[in-house]
């Protein structure tokens, strides 16, 4: 346990990757090899299941250091993090001396263990390790009996400490720590150990990912080196068909077999050992539906037979990774993409089908069909060089997304709420409305697009000119205005406007503009019937 | 019944005695509690202050007229009976008790109830009517003792010089460089300081006031140098050319906010230590009971938190809106605490 401690210290103490990814090999050096199964665990969001409800960790809190709910809340919302929090609080009252538990797989076994019994057996188990004064294992222990276990350390930085320590590729690293495992029965061996690899079927490749063009496609030089497809406007997906078995994976590396059947009945279709990179995306008749339409399938633990028909799913092929059971991600992308078209040829239904290529001599030709991706029901093109390989994570160079303009909207801050983590104690949260005569009316809420100079300007302006409290949220005048960039919009029953908008964020602050020049919901409304579906 | 001391536009006013207590407008009386700028401003036709603030204000503000009075040592201004005590939060800095008849008001300016060994040890001052400061008015805040943070910074400096890079800490220069300075002093290496944080040192040591020297930084010195020392400079030091200058350096900040992490990480320092010059929860709410007092005004910081908590508890507590830091949530200027 102790070196986990120094090795969380280590971690938050130190701005410099390098620094970091010495203390995750020095703690590999040091920790039993089971506790670097869990790290690893921990690292890359496989924490196990939470023992006890928030309202009940928050109500043991406050009893054990005699506050009452509401000052609790207040130093949540001055934190930003509910585990952080508790260990702040719970710094007083340390008179006893409860031993810190030897290992960090002693203490989360403990956590297992007493997960099915009642409360009043956790509360007493909890209480045990709220008396330990030490501020660090605070913060530690109820990370594990909190949220997810997010420390801003990415599970890169990880891989990149552990790839270091072994002295195994990173990309070799990432394939062999994805997927799914259960850090309990699973061995440190089995990411280190060469022979023991690649038993496992269901394993997805890491998706090779892309960043958006920056600058104009006739500095990508000639076109003749590159090909362009549709990016559809799903969700990314991995169909794996190895050894009589289909498994689904999603980019966030979540096993989705059993939440599309339509796709899992087809897939087996194909040829034992087969690996195919695709978008996943409702369709009927083999053409794209609207993303709102997907969102009513994912995260289904059943699919009605209703469902089924209203949202129908599909696949559209991008790639081939993996054919006879042989990793193709270093043949060049022609080559696979040729091999892939007769895989897909196979299969008898147009619900798997292959994204097809857009033909084009010169980028201006490319330029003007982009304008047409909303019609498609695309988000824009997908342009990759030819040769490439199928690299691991989001890299620069082979490929680049080339997405449609944003749609805009100019709309005023009228909620303001402190974000999380290096944003805790700052509004940054904010809900934004356009006009509708003297009211405004609320339509999206964005996080994200201002520069750390620019939130402190506007969190100084909440702070100054907040008007209401409700809990952690404050009114403010209706004042800034903000250019809102979405990338879709459809109409929504639960949204006050009764308009949704697709990832909204913020383009950039129109200090230029008044309040009056904002948009209106009649500006929304035209929007959405333009581009709405 | 008017109250003894009320707010106005200019800041805190006595009627009665026609003065105000650290101003944020050029008035005729001001009475200060300390030298930091959100208390003491510049402009007035007249000064009373601590007689350690003295030569502070006078390298602050410049020359204006000064008039220094003890610790414990009262004076009259049209019958009004005027005290200064020490407050503990920086050199020279006081809580100043007003007295009329049997009606008493105590100012606390800032405040630390630990005594740091540089400014004062905080005293309780019994009163009617208490007006508190309230920075750092959250449980959550709660201090570790200052020997503790003191041997944390040392051993961070010893890493640096093991890792071959020079350790800079960033403190704001009144008050908290002195504590820091003082906590570096067993090491025995040389202590660089920037040229806002010498200035003060160099008054305070002039003043007799017992603390160590520094090295002024100047262009004759080189990387070298300071990777055997150590360097101190304002927050606002960080990330200008002025640092690029020390070579290779592990950067901390000293400051109360360093208790929760996202501020730490927010600076994007390598380290945060949480070293205040204010009272924590527990310290806010000692120094309250020990007055006596009923009537609870609070100013800056976190004041809706800690008027609430006192009102539950049957104080009569109310916020001040001064321009001290105007809200509870202002004060996340980690610079000035």
């Amino acid at each position: 346990m102790k070196q986990f401690i120094h090795l969380i210290q280590q971690l938050d103490q130190s701005t410099s990757t390098n620094d970091k990814v010495d203390a995750i090999v020095k703690y590999c050096n040091e920790a039993i090899s089971k506790d670097i199964v869990w790290t690893i665990a921990l690292f890359s969001g496989r924490r196990p299941k939470r023992i006890v409800k928030t309202s009940l960790l928050k109500q043991w809190c406050c009893s054990k250091n005699k506050i009452e709910e509401w000052l609790f809340e207040e130093c949540y919302h001055t934190v930003g993090d509910l585990a952080e929090t508790i260990a702040l609080l719970n710094k007083t009252n340390t008179s006893e001396t409860t031993e810190l538990p030897q290992t960090l797989t002693e203490l989360i076994q403990e956590m297992i263990n007493i997960s099915g019994s009642p409360d009043e057996e956790k509360h007493t188990l909890i209480l045990k390790y709220w008396s330990i004064p030490h501020p660090t294992f605070q913060f530690i222990f109820n990370k594990l009996i909190t949220g997810g276990f997010r420390i801003g350390i990415s599970e890169q930085m990880v891989i990149k400490g552990l790839s270091k320590f072994s002295g195994i590729e990173i990309s070799t690293l990432t394939h062999r720590l994805s997927g799914k495992w259960e850090p309990a029965t699973t061995e440190l061996t089995t990411f280190f150990d060469n022979s023991s690899i690649e038993s496992d079927d269901s394993k997805p490749y890491p998706f090779y990912l892309a960043y958006a063009l920056e600058h104009k496609p006739t500095e990508l030089g000639s076109p003749s080196e590159w090909l362009a497809e549709w990016k559809w406007d799903g969700i990314r997906g991995q169909i794996i068909i190895r050894n009589l078995q289909c498994y689904i994976w999603s980019r966030g590396e979540e096993l989705v077999t059993d939440q599309f059947p339509e796709l899992k009945e087809l897939a087996m279709q194909l040829p034992d050992g087969t690996v195919i990179d695709g978008e996943i995306i409702c369709m009927r008749a083999g053409k794209p539906l609207p993303f709102s339409l997907l969102q009513t399938r994912l995260g289904r633990k059943k699919v009605s037979k209703k469902l089924l028909q209203d949202a129908p799913v599909g696949f559209f092929a991008y790639d081939l990774l993996e054919a006879e059971r042989k990793d193709l991600r270093n043949t060049p992308l022609l080559e696979r993409k040729i091999l892939l078209e007769s895989f897909i040829s196979k299969i008898s239904s147009s619900i798997i089908q292959l994204s097809p290529i857009v033909q084009f001599d010169d980028w201006n030709q490319l330029a003007s069909l982009r304008l047409h991706s909303r019609e498609m029901l695309a988000e824009g093109f997908m342009i990759k060089r030819k040769d490439s390989p199928y690299l691991s994570g989001r890299k620069r160079g082979d490929w680049w997304k080339w997405k449609v303009d944003p749609l805009t909207i100019d709309a005023v801050i009228i909620y303001a709420q402190k974000g999380h983590g290096r944003r805790s104690n700052l509004f940054t949260d904010y809900t934004f409305a356009v006009r509708d005569g003297e009211k405004w009316i609320p339509f999206a809420k964005a996080y994200s697009g201002l520069t750390d100079a620019e939130f402190n300007e506007v969190d100084q302006f909440v702070k100054k000119h907040a008007i209401e409290k409700f809990g952690p949220v404050r009114t403010v005048p209706p004042e800034l205005v903000f250019e809102i960039a979405f990338e879709g919009i459809s109409v929504s029953k639960r949204h006050k406007c009764g308009i949704a908008v697709r990832f909204p964020r913020i383009h950039r602050w129109r200090k230029d503009k008044p309040k009056e020049e904002a948009n209106t919901i009649e500006d929304l409304r035209a929007l959405l019937k333009s581009y709405g579906n | 019944m008017k109250p003894l001391l009320e707010l106005t536009s200019h800041g805190l006013y006595c009627e009665l005695g026609d003065f105000f207590i650290d101003p944020w407008r050029p008035v005729n009386k001001a009475l200060i509690t300390h030298a930091h700028s959100d208390h003491a401003r510049w402009g007035c036709t007249s000064y009373l202050c601590h007689e350690h603030t003295v030569p502070l204000l006078q390298l602050r503000l410049g020359n204006h007229p000064y008039q220094g009075i003890a610790w414990g040592k009262s004076i009259f201004i049209n019958s009004i009976e005027i005290t200064f005590f020490p407050a503990g939060h920086i050199i020279g800095s006081s809580q100043i008790r007003v007295r009329y008849k049997d009606d008493t008001w105590v100012v606390s300016g800032d405040y630390k109830t630990k005594n740091d060994g540089i400014s004062g040890s905080f005293e309780p001052i019994s009163c009617n009517h208490f007006i508190t400061e309230s920075t750092f008015g959250l449980p959550i805040y709660q201090w570790e003792e200052q020997e503790q943070v003191y041997s944390s910074i040392r051993h961070w400096v010893k890493e640096a010089h093991e890792k071959q890079v020079t350790p800079v800490l960033f403190t704001y220069s009144l008050g908290k460089a002195q504590r820091v300075i003082e906590a570096l002093a067993p090491l025995n290496i040389p202590i660089y300081a920037h040229g806002a944080i010498a200035n003060t040192q160099e008054i305070l040591i002039q003043q007799q006031h017992s603390l160590q020297p520094v090295i002024r930084i100047h262009n004759g010195l080189k990387p070298i140098d300071f990777s055997k020392g150590v360097v101190i400079a304002p927050p606002s030091a960080d990330q200008t050319n002025w640092l690029k200058k020390l070579g290779p350096s592990q950067r901390a900040i000293c400051s109360g906010w360093m208790q929760v992490r996202g501020n730490q990480r927010r600076r994007n320092v390598d380290k945060g230590f949480v070293l205040s010059d204010h009272a924590d929860w527990n310290g806010l709410l000692s120094a309250i009971e020990a007055t006596g007092a009923q009537h609870i005004l609070a100013t800056h910081g976190f004041t809706h938190v800690l008027t609430k908590y006192l009102n539950e508890r049957g104080y009569q507590a109310e916020t001040l809106s001064t321009l001290f830091g105007q809200d509870e949530e202002e004060q996340t200027n980690i610079e000035t605490s």
